[in-house]
């Protein structure tokens, strides 16, 4: 078997294209940018048939330029993906390849789109997303990793070898470096090398997309949960309940987290259960939150509230008991047949949990803070309404905006943080995919082999960008209305 | 005003109290202690072993009487082992014994002994500070200018390509972690894969001498993810003094717009950056950290990394310590600062 080039005879053509069209255009959106920076104010001038002048001058015509030096860019990009289904295995070279692995994930994407924006006006806040062009590419990115994430989880797909096995002779080999005969796996190649273990980089890059995004939404959702029935009370009532709750909460904040993080989360700590107590502490929050939502609006219907009541707690109930329960720690009192499931990085996912929780408290105090002084708020407590049923079903839909907007930031951070953990090797089994890992195993030879480390390191940043992109997108429709 | 400083400052001490008394707990549980035993003495130690070797250096006394002998407010202890050696906590070999004091603790500026670097904490901690110091100094100097540029730059015209522009980039630095940005600079500049192999991947000899060469991506690394968050800050608050109605009638008088921009909107769009890079010092502690592991920089994060993982427990409360009055005072300067900028807030 011959070695894969990166772009093989697809890259004859399609290169210089795409070379030159991005540079001229990030030389051209300098330019504009540093000469609409000296011109004075625009005057858009009207035609007669009410369209609007063309702007003359170099900048008109840079804006026009851009234009089209981008369909360029974007039309060489889906060429390299879509043109490699046409040609036979190993012609269109690495990129090729991928192109075609990832086959399901654009398949998916592709109808996510079409179907959102064919209903986007019914969609609320989700179909508005699709009027602005960053948050579209921002949301692109995110269901890409999603999609790639879900794709490789349940059905296998997508990676080409076991992320874990290793073959002999493929240490640390350049990308496109074919595998010896017999080797299991689906391809004859590994399409982003070998790393130091010779295991295959790209199979234990989406291997540990997986891992993120299992983690992160969850721990982002935990901490919301933790925060806003903290933060709610706090912001509401004020006085010394909001003295102590905030003083707690920045005593862990001026904790540097790197810090906390080597006190939390290593496997002396682990031995005395304290991880353990701390999930179940932590994990306690979302059934008082869930209790209390439910109990304010249904308390005076009593038989309506106990018929939901009883399915909604006992399944959460079940579900809280089964994540804290677990074999070989401190607390393990389920009987094996109650016990759903273990979470084997429960560590890792209290410590997240635990670092983002007291940032979300500050945010929800202060818009509850602000929220608390409407006329909606006075009126209903002149309708004599529960404070609960004020904190929850009044000023909790008007925070929505913000929150949602943090939201999505805070899983981009949850990312990073999971990366750092990663990174310093804390509370992750040493051949786990996920990226922060594979990074830190990366970089120690990085002056001498930097492909492996590459591929998780922009992974990581592009699913992060992704998120940042989607949250100034959805800040920007959020505003319009 | 005074009152104002003089309450936060309690609460600031009280804050460091509780921190370092949890840093102290954490360390001091007992399997962390049994690993210290192990490495310091023998790893093939018994568990009786253990307790002797821990008991003989007053390790097993209680959590409270251990803390306050480290905070100076207990008389240090002495003990004599059960191998018949005589040790104390302020026995120093290098001092005659008559001149031993009782209390040796933070308060009579005893910061104890590493048990990793073997020597005492108040020397190695100011080295490493010194060149956090070096780092962080040249972070500043190419961070701060480069946000407020960039931001002011953005909001000066909302919405426009000079906008646009340097707002995706912004955000594109804000989602770029250091460990990223570090490995994808290494890889880039610092090997021969892409032909670009300008700069040093490591930044152990920046200590004794910092050079372009040798100091240019770590700054760099740390800088660039820190950069994007302030000059949003910055945008957002230039593009909102921009719409404000003094500008709208400086502009109706005929005031150029460079003057309108230099004189009239720039000194009141920094009052909010000057709050976000005071509230940024503590977070880009975190970056130090990764970058100095990264590139094997010999400062106060390297010694952070080093402490923790060999449970170096004097070493860490030293370094808790300094982090955590960084981050307190930094958010007391920054309130302050708040209120000396902008006229319109009175504490009374």
């Amino acid at each position: 078997m011959e070695p894969l080039t990166w772009t093989g005879s697809l890259g004859t053509i399609l290169n210089p294209i795409f070379g030159i069209g991005v540079i001229l255009f990030l030389v051209s959106v300098v330019t504009q940018s540093v000469l609409t920076f000296f011109e004075g104010p625009v005057t858009l001038q009207a035609n007669p048939d009410g369209t609007l002048q063309s702007r003359g001058g170099l900048i008109g015509m840079l804006g026009t330029a851009n234009k089209y030096l981008m369909l360029v860019i974007v039309g060489a990009v889906l060429a390299y993906i879509i043109i490699p289904f046409f040609m036979g295995y190993g012609q269109a070279g690495i990129v090729g390849e991928m192109a075609k692995r990832f086959l399901p994930v654009w398949v998916a994407l592709v109808a996510l789109f079409a179907i959102s924006i064919h209903y986007k006006r019914r969609l609320g806040l989700y179909g508005k997303l699709f009027d602005s062009t960053v948050g579209m590419i921002g949301f692109g990115l995110v269901m890409f990793w999603v999609f790639t994430a879900f794709f490789f989880g349940v059905f296998d797909w997508i990676a080409t070898h076991d992320y874990l096995s290793q073959v002999s002779g493929l240490k640390n080999k350049v990308p496109g470096v074919p595998v010896p005969e017999g080797t299991t796996g689906v391809l004859p190649h590994y399409l982003l090398g070998g790393d130091n273990l010779a295991r295959d980089v790209f199979s234990r890059m989406v291997a540990g997309s997986t891992f993120v995004i299992a983690i992160a939404p969850l721990a982002t959702v935990f901490a919301f949960m933790v925060g806003i029935t903290l933060g709610l009370p706090a912001g509401y009532y004020a006085g010394r309940l909001d003295t102590i709750l905030s003083f707690l909460a920045n005593l862990i904040l001026a904790f540097p987290v790197i810090l906390l993080f080597y006190l939390l989360v290593t496997p002396e700590i682990v031995l005395t259960g304290i991880p353990s107590y701390m999930a179940a502490f932590l994990f306690f929050f979302p059934l008082i939150f869930f209790f209390v939502l439910l109990n304010s609006r249904y308390y005076t219907q009593p038989a309506k509230r106990t018929a939901i009541m009883i399915p909604v707690l006992g399944i959460l109930g079940w579900l809280y008991l089964s994540v804290i329960n677990q074999r070989g720690t401190v607390i393990n009192f389920l009987p094996p047949w109650l016990d759903g499931f273990d979470i084997t990085v429960l560590v890792v996912f209290v410590s997240v949990v635990f670092v983002n929780a007291p940032t979300v408290f500050r945010i929800v105090r202060g818009l509850t803070l602000d929220l608390r002084t409407r006329d909606y708020v006075a009126a209903a407590q002149t309708r004599g309404e529960g404070a609960w049923y004020i904190m929850l079903w009044e000023i909790l839909p008007n925070a929505r905006g913000p929150l949602i907007v943090d939201f999505c930031l805070r899983i981009g951070y949850t990312t990073i943080l999971l990366g750092t953990l990663g990174f310093f090797g804390l509370g992750l089994p040493p051949e786990s995919p996920d990226w922060g890992s594979t990074i830190n195993e990366g970089r120690k030879l990085l002056l001498v082999f930097a492909h492996p480390a590459l591929p998780p390191a922009i992974a990581l940043m592009s699913l992060v960008l992704g998120l940042n992109l989607l949250a100034d997108g959805l800040r920007e429709e959020s505003l319009r209305d | 005003m005074g009152l104002f400083i003089l309450r936060r400052f309690g609460v600031m001490i009280l804050t460091a109290l509780c921190l370092t008394f949890i840093v102290f707990w954490l360390t001091n549980l007992a399997p962390n202690l049994e690993k210290l035993a192990k490495t310091q003495g023998n790893a093939r130690m018994s568990d009786e072993a253990v307790q002797t070797w821990l008991g003989n250096r007053g390790y097993l006394q209680p959590l409270p009487i251990k803390y306050g002998q480290w905070l100076g407010v207990v008389p240090g202890y002495v003990i004599e082992g059960t191998d018949g050696e005589v040790r104390g906590r302020c026995i120093d070999p290098r001092r005659p014994d008559d001149e031993t004091p009782r209390f040796c603790g933070i308060l009579q500026g005893d910061w104890g002994f590493s048990t990793v670097a073997k020597e005492d904490v108040s020397e190695v901690l100011p080295t490493r500070l010194a060149n956090t110091g070096k780092l962080m100094f040249w972070v500043m100097v190419v961070m701060v200018p480069g946000a407020l540029i960039v931001g002011v730059l953005a909001g000066m015209r909302e919405g426009s390509r000079t906008d646009r522009t340097l707002s995706t980039a912004s955000i594109v630095s804000t989602a770029t972690p250091e460990y990223v940005s570090g490995v994808v600079f290494i890889a880039l500049f610092a090997t021969s894969a892409f032909g670009m192999q300008w700069f040093k991947g490591s930044a152990s000899s920046a200590v004794q001498d910092a050079t372009f060469e040798n100091f240019f991506l770590p700054v760099m690394t740390i800088a660039l993810y820190g950069m994007g968050y302030i000059a949003r800050m910055t945008r957002a608050s230039m593009a909102e003094v921009m719409t404000a109605q003094y500008i709208r009638t400086a502009r109706l008088k005929g005031v150029s717009f460079p003057k309108i921009v230099l004189k009239h909107a720039l000194r009141n769009a920094l009052i909010a950056p000057f709050t976000v890079i005071m509230l940024q010092i503590p977070w880009l502690l975190n970056g130090v950290v990764i970058v100095e592991t990264l590139f094997t920089y010999q400062g106060f994060g390297w010694e952070l990394v080093r402490a923790a993982s060999n449970n170096d427990i004097e070493m860490l409360l030293g370094v808790s310590v300094i982090s955590v009055f960084v981050v307190l005072l930094t958010q007391l300067i920054s309130d302050i600062g708040y209120v000396f900028l902008n006229p319109r807030i009175r504490i009374s």
